[in-house]
Parts: structure tokens; C-alpha cells; sequence
């Protein structure tokens, strides 16, 4: 199952509600996203990001899907989606042969997230990487008043059953960046309901944000 | 070495002796470097072609296939091989599309293979028979959709060897095909399936009716020999799970073992009854020829090895829109031979979609009915339909 499939929404019932309730956050992403580019959306899940992007910006999409159900979703609608996964598949394409890679709510489930963030950059001449941000102010609080692990809107997972085996914070994520060389050109914070809270990536925004979205490029 | 055919006229008609249609072409030059003068294709079309011809569709069959997709066949009285997927309201709508499906070269069903007359002999060709590649298939398959004045395919789509001509054709006439469908198949023939190919072969050539390939001068045919390679090919398309659900260790019209040879088990009776059928509709030099064609074909080797390079054009990716199908108990051409395809597609960025289908029929999974497969081609198509600017004459109708 993709991480991404938390919204339970299979591409029929996307299809029939669109053009404009993708998720915010998804939203978000395809504001990223010039028209008429070459876009790979690894993770894709059932295609809902990419539909969009192919029926609304003219991108030339690709997916990268694990789940077979995803898989079946998108290329029965027409969509170009590979069954495979980004943790081995990824080296395989060529540098810049892509104008945007997106990978949306899924490095927190990969086994080697910085070889990933890597191969985004590299395959893409821009990313854009939307996370859970383990640092917002409710996942802290679990951990220090309950001292459990945070089962929070963006984590829905008991510890043991958890596809997420990554979890960073906004802080963590910015650190890694500046040490693989990656310029973060924009961002965007969400609080849990999904309302945009701001455009910054300090020790505030890792406080208030439930999500983060970022645009990313090699330096 | 050239082979006579007959002397060298305008394209025209002619009759195969089979339903259908047939048409004599060439010149063409094969890969071992025989040139072929006039030959006979036969083929099969279904659908009308749009005025613009932009909707044709090439079917290519298997190894033990024919042209004939949809029809009863005109020896065995079987529905079409691939009624499952091809036809009006189908995953290849006919209503749609103009589905063309041609006999192979080398094949037995009314294009030239060995069992036809060589001119220069007034004997049937058998073992002097060129040996074929799958790049010849294509190639001839190529002249007739010239002939037909269609200038674009607007997909390719076959299974299994079928799945290698799609392979081919995207590769060599990457500008003749919109979209490629290569299903449960590989870019080149294991060593697995070579031994399994010269098992077929052995079995056929030690039969002494094989007479070394003359068999029809001598009135007989080594149906023994072509039998048992049918049979020992028939459990490679099926999966152990697929032999257990359909047989199990039933045992065939009787209670208890019999202590001897007879087909005692259901399995042994079924087995015997697939070759003994096939015996009766399929040339054993052709049997030949055609799993030769397919244990040649290597795609990476004819790109220093590498198979990504056999994708590249004018310096950028193939201009094909792949969706690659694998089964997942297919253990003739596993998922990971299509997964290898794919990564080779990938490493150029080139526009595919890749499909790993859950069954457990094996790799004759892509013959029968299988929803999610069908559905997975039918969008597939539908959205290069909408790409490539395909008029839908069904709404029209609906």
C-alpha cells in the first residue's frame, strides 16, 4: 500500500469530483509546477496529482507507483505509470530528464531517504517534497506529556504498523539539504487542517507546521 | 544464396488457400543475408480503417498462433485466439480500431514458411528454407503496412513472441508506431528458454517421419516428434499452481491406477490430447524455424549490449509510448525479464507504463480472460488515443 493512500480516495471517485479538490497539498505542488514541463511523480498512488497535472498543465507526466492497485488506477485512465519502487528504481533514470520530480508524502516511508532526495535532484532539474513533519507541536507534546510515540491527521500509524519508518522533522529536513548541496528555493507550511501557515522553514515554522512542501534544486 | 519465388510484379492479391487476405511483397533482404524476391503474406483485418488511417492496430501472434484473432479457425473450428481482448466493445475495440494481424514468416497458415513450394525446386522448401529472425517477421509485417498505404501504426501489441515483434517494431520503425505493447515478454530469449526451445526441436528431429525436414515428399508427417514438443511447451505456459487447480492427481475416466503406461492421470490425458491437436494444425519445420527466430533474438546485442541504446533516437528517447504487461506466475518470461525493459526505457526517458498482472495462470495468462489486464490495455489505448488526436467514432454511435 502507498503511504499516500491515506485519503482512501481511488481515481474514479477523483475523477468525478475534480477539477478542484485534489488535496491542499497536492494543490500546492501543482502551483510548483510549470505548465507544459516533464514531470515524474514517484509515489504516485492512484494518480490524482498526476491527472491533474496532465489534464491541467499539460505536463508530459510519468509515475513511479509501488502498490499494485495504484498502478492499475493510473495506466487504465491513461496515465504513464510504472509498477516499481523508488528505492531501486530510481538510478535508472538519466540526470535532467525531468523538469520536476515530485514525491509527495512518501520520503518518511523509504528505506534510504537521502539516496532518494539525491536521485530526485539529480533525475530532476527541480523536486518538489512534500512531508509530516514529526517537530509540529503535537507530536512533540504526545511524546513529552504522554511519552508515547505521536499518532497524529499526518501519521495515522500505531508505531508497529507504521509504513514510516523515516519520520523527520522540518529542521532535520532543512540540515540534510544544506549538507547534500540542495538549495531550498520555496516552501510551503500546512497546520492539520490543511490551511497554509506560512512560507518559512525555521524553528517556528517546525513548531506549527503538520506538513511541509518544498521546491528544491542542485546547488 | 537467393530463393525463387514467383517472378517479380506489382503488389497484387492472391489467394493463400486460407479465409482472409493475402498479398505477394518484396523484395526483402533477410538477416542471414538471403534476399527473398516476391512472398506471400497472409493476413487478417478486423475494424474499418479510419480515411486518415491513423487507427490501425497490429496484432502479432505467438509461436503457435495465426491471423486469425477473431475467426473460427479454419482447421480446428476454435473461436479466435485472442477473442478475450480484440473485438467490438473490447479492450482493442474493433469498433474503433482497424486491427491488422498477419501469419509470421516461417509460419505454416498461408505466408511463406518452409512448407510452401520453393519455385526453383517445385518442392516444398523444408530444411532449405532460410533461417528467419523476429527482425523479419517485422520486417515483412513493415511491407505490408506500406502496401496498405498506413504510414503510422497507431499501436503494436502481442504476447509472448508476439510481445518480441512489438519489441522489434519499436525498435526498428520507431517512427511507424505510436504505441507498443509488449506482453509477457522479453528483450531477448533466455538460456532457459532456448533449452526449452531445442527440447521441441530434438523431440520433432528424432522422430523418423521428420525424414531430415522432407517429410511431405514422403507423404507422412512426424506428428509423434511435434506432439511431445507441444506438450513439453504447454506446461511452460501454465504455472504449477494452474496444473494443480485444473487436475490436481485426478486420475481420467477411471478409480484407481492401472499399473501401466496409459494416461492414467488427468494431466498426462490433457497433455496428450494438447499435442495431438496441434499435430493437426501446425507444420513441424515451422516449429523449427520460428523457436530458431526466437532464440536469436537479443535486442541489446545488436547496441554494443546495452539495451537502453535500442531505445535511443536521434540522440533523444524512442518516440514510443510503451506499456509493458508482465504476469506474475509467468515463469517463461518472468516479471523481471519485462522489469529489465523497462529499466532499459527508463534509462533513456522514454514515456512507458509498466503492469505486473497478479494470476496464477502463467504465461498463457495474456490469452485468457483476465478483467484487470484488459482493463489496463483498454486505458492504456485510450489515452494514447487522446494523445495522438484519435477521433472516437463510437460516441457517435452510442
Amino acid at each position: 500500500m502507498s503511504p499516500r493512500d491515506d485519503a482512501g480516495v481511488t481515481l474514479a471517485t477523483a475523477r468525478a469530483t475534480r477539477p478542484r479538490d485534489i488535496r491542499v497539498d497536492l494543490q500546492l505542488i501543482a502551483e510548483m509546477i510549470e505548465p507544459g514541463s516533464r514531470v515524474l511523480d514517484v509515489g504516485c498512488g492512484d494518480g490524482a496529482l498526476l491527472d491533474h497535472l496532465v489534464h491541467f498543465k499539460q505536463v508530459d507526466g510519468r509515475g513511479l507507483e509501488l502498490s499494485m492497485d495504484g498502478v492499475h488506477a493510473c495506466v487504465s485512465h491513461g496515465l504513464s505509470v510504472i509498477q516499481g519502487d523508488a528505492d531501486t528504481d530510481l538510478k535508472d533514470y538519466p540526470t535532467d530528464a525531468f523538469d520536476f520530480v515530485v514525491l509527495s508524502q512518501t520520503l518518511q516511508a523509504m528505506r534510504a531517504p537521502r539516496e532518494i532526495l539525491g536521485h530526485l535532484v539529480r533525475i530532476g532539474r527541480r523536486a518538489v517534497v512534500s512531508f509530516p513533519n514529526f517537530g509540529y507541536w503535537r507530536a512533540r507534546l504526545a511524546l513529552l506529556v504522554q511519552g508515547r510515540m505521536p499518532v497524529t491527521d499526518r501519521l495515522p500509524y500505531q508505531w508497529w504498523e507504521s509504513p514510516n519508518i523515516h519520520v523527520c522533522t522540518i529542521t532535520d529536513f532543512v540540515s540534510l539539504c544544506r549538507e547534500m548541496g540542495i538549495t531550498i528555493e520555496r516552501s510551503v507550511i500546512l497546520d492539520r487542517h490543511d490551511l497554509v501557515r506560512g512560507s518559512g522553514f525555521g524553528a517556528l515554522a517546525n513548531l506549527i507546521a503538520a506538513q511541509g512542501v518544498f521546491l528544491l534544486h542542485r546547488s | 544464396m537467393t530463393v525463387q519465388t514467383p517472378a517479380r510484379t506489382a503488389a497484387a492479391p492472391i489467394n493463400t488457400g486460407w479465409p482472409g487476405h493475402g498479398v505477394l511483397l518484396g523484395p526483402m533482404r533477410l538477416d542471414c543475408g538471403v534476399e527473398l524476391d516476391r512472398f506471400p503474406i497472409a493476413y487478417q483485418t478486423y475494424g474499418s480503417l479510419d480515411p486518415d488511417r491513423a487507427n490501425a492496430v497490429m496484432v502479432c501472434h505467438a509461436l503457435s498462433g495465426d491471423q486469425f484473432v477473431l475467426d473460427r479457425h479454419p482447421m480446428t473450428a476454435k473461436s479466435g485466439w485472442w477473442e478475450a481482448m480484440v473485438g467490438p466493445g473490447k479492450a482493442i475495440d474493433t469498433n474503433r480500431y482497424f486491427v491488422i494481424c498477419t501469419n509470421v514468416l516461417g509460419g505454416c497458415m498461408g505466408t511463406l514458411g518452409p512448407k510452401e513450394v520453393n519455385p526453383a525446386t517445385g518442392l516444398p522448401y523444408g530444411l532449405g528454407f532460410p533461417v528467419i529472425t523476429i527482425a523479419d517477421m517485422v520486417r515483412a509485417q513493415k511491407l505490408l503496412i506500406d502496401h496498405l498505404g498506413i504510414a503510422q501504426l497507431f499501436c503494436v501489441v502481442g504476447g509472448s513472441m508476439g510481445g518480441m515483434q512489438v519489441l522489434q517494431w519499436a525498435v526498428s520503425y520507431p517512427e511507424a508506431v505510436f504505441a507498443a505493447i509488449p506482453i509477457a515478454a522479453s528483450a531477448r530469449h533466455s538460456a532457459q528458454n532456448i533449452a526449452f526451445d531445442e527440447v521441441g526441436r530434438q523431440a520433432i528431429m528424432a522422430d523418423p517421419d521428420w525424414h531430415a525436414g522432407d517429410y511431405i515428399s514422403h507423404g507422412v508427417v512426424p506428428h509423434r516428434g511435434l506432439a511431445v514438443a507441444r506438450m513439453a511447451a504447454h506446461i511452460t505456459y501454465l504455472s504449477e499452481t494452474a496444473l494443480h487447480r485444473k487436475f490436481g492427481r485426478s486420475l481420467q475416466n477411471r478409480t484407481a491406477v492401472t499399473y501401466g503406461f496409459d494416461a492414467d492421470f488427468q494431466v498426462e490425458s490433457y497433455l496428450r490430447h494438447q499435442g495431438s491437436t496441434f499435430v493437426d494444425r501446425f507444420d513441424a519445420n515451422s516449429y523449427l524455424y520460428i523457436t530458431r527466430a526466437m532464440d536469436y533474438f537479443d535486442l541489446a546485442a545488436e547496441h554494443d549490449g546495452v539495451l537502453a541504446n535500442a531505445f535511443r533516437w536521434r540522440g533523444r528517447s524512442t518516440p514510443v509510448r510503451f506499456c509493458v504487461v508482465s504476469f506474475s506466475s509467468d515463469w517463461l518470461f518472468p516479471t523481471a525479464e519485462s522489469r529489465a525493459t523497462v529499466h532499459a526505457l527508463n534509462a533513456v526517458a522514454a514515456n512507458v507504463s509498466f503492469v505486473e498482472v497478479a494470476t496464477d495462470k502463467g504465461h498463457d495468462a495474456f490469452l485468457l480472460d483476465e478483467p484487470q489486464f484488459h482493463q489496463v490495455i483498454e486505458g492504456f489505448l485510450t489515452g494514447c488515443a487522446e494523445h495522438r488526436g484519435l477521433k472516437d467514432r463510437r460516441r457517435g454511435a452510442a
